[in-house]
């Protein structure tokens, strides 16, 4: 592993954009093409990268195992904590109307958290699927 | 992209079968921005061209990379595999053409979609609109896809390594 020196330099310098681009793609996805599952993808790609190159005992440093199994629960409580916010709200359950005063603001705060959640839950189970596989190795 | 298909059909190195269904993604993807579906081809590039690749090669890095070949050659699921095939090229030719503002999914609720969405949700791209809000369920179902699939990845192989971890967080 030791004779990458060009891959990982590169590697090194493209993964900050990587992680931003997914940043972007997740916030910006009501005003442009992307959304959670999209930037799921690519936030989970960066940290895919740097296990590929530098191996995964050292990418587990960097993501340890519970958190991305907090991850994959997290998002998909975050997405379902929203739909019950509106079935607190005496509204149906996913109905993001009444989470804020007027119902614009409230679907888009309740689309803002869930494709926040999607992001997570995306984003955790591949980097936790791809270093189940990449363990294999060993 | 026929062309790539009937490569990943013919070869037996599955290394380069791999990389030539990514090819294949990501020639869909262009398809897809051409039709105008820009999530759609930023979602199969994403997913189709790089994790699906990089999973299935990680997937052959525990097997082995060329394709056996069969003792015999499989007649009957040969066979159910065109009568599929040729059902589903049936069926395609019900379908509305390219464009056809008669059909029948632009007639049901897509309407007040692209009429409404922006002034109930606030939220000026349409397709998250209708992804999150509109279809939340269908989207909370996916998500609950997605979280199933990384549950049961991580039973099948993340186990010894998962024991190893755990009890290592207890005795700290």
């Amino acid at each position: 592993m030791t004779h990458f020196m060009i891959l990982r330099v590169v590697a090194k310098l493209l993964i900050p954009f990587i992680l931003i681009f997914a940043l972007y793609v997740q916030f910006h996805g009501d005003f442009g093409p992307g959304g959670g599952f999209q930037a799921g993808v690519i936030f989970a790609v960066a940290f895919i990268l740097y296990a590929l190159l530098y191996g995964v005992d050292t990418a587990t440093r960097v993501v340890p195992d519970w958190v991305t199994r907090w991850g994959l629960a997290t998002g998909v409580l975050i997405f379902s904590g929203t739909g019950l916010v509106g079935l607190l709200r005496e509204s149906e359950y996913l109905n993001y109307s009444v989470i804020r005063d007027s119902p614009v603001a409230g679907q888009h705060l309740g689309i803002t958290l869930v494709e926040f959640g999607v992001g997570i839950t995306v984003a955790s189970a591949m980097i936790s699927i791809f270093f189940a596989f990449a363990r294999r190795r060993h | 992209m026929a062309l790539v298909v009937w490569f990943v059909v013919r070869l037996r190195n599955l290394f380069a079968v791999v990389i030539l269904s990514g090819l294949y993604s990501l020639l869909a993807a262009v398809l897809f921005v051409h039709l105008d579906a820009v999530d759609v081809a930023f979602t199969e590039a994403a997913v189709g061209g790089g994790i699906a690749t990089v999973l299935a090669l990680g997937a052959l890095a525990l097997t082995t990379s060329r394709e056996a070949i069969p003792e015999r050659i499989p007649v009957l699921p040969l066979f159910i595999v065109l009568i599929v095939g040729a059902a589903l090229i049936y069926a395609s030719l019900d379908m509305p053409l390219y464009g056809d503002a008669m059909a029948a999914a632009h007639l049901h609720v897509a309407p007040r979609y692209i009429a409404e969405s922006l002034s109930e949700t606030g939220v000026p791209n349409m397709v998250t609109a209708v992804l999150a809000s509109y279809r939340g369920y269908d989207t909370l179902g996916e998500v609950m896809v997605i979280f199933t699939a990384g549950v049961g990845v991580l039973a099948i192989l993340g186990v010894v390594k998962a024991a190893a971890t755990s009890g290592r967080s207890r005795d700290q």
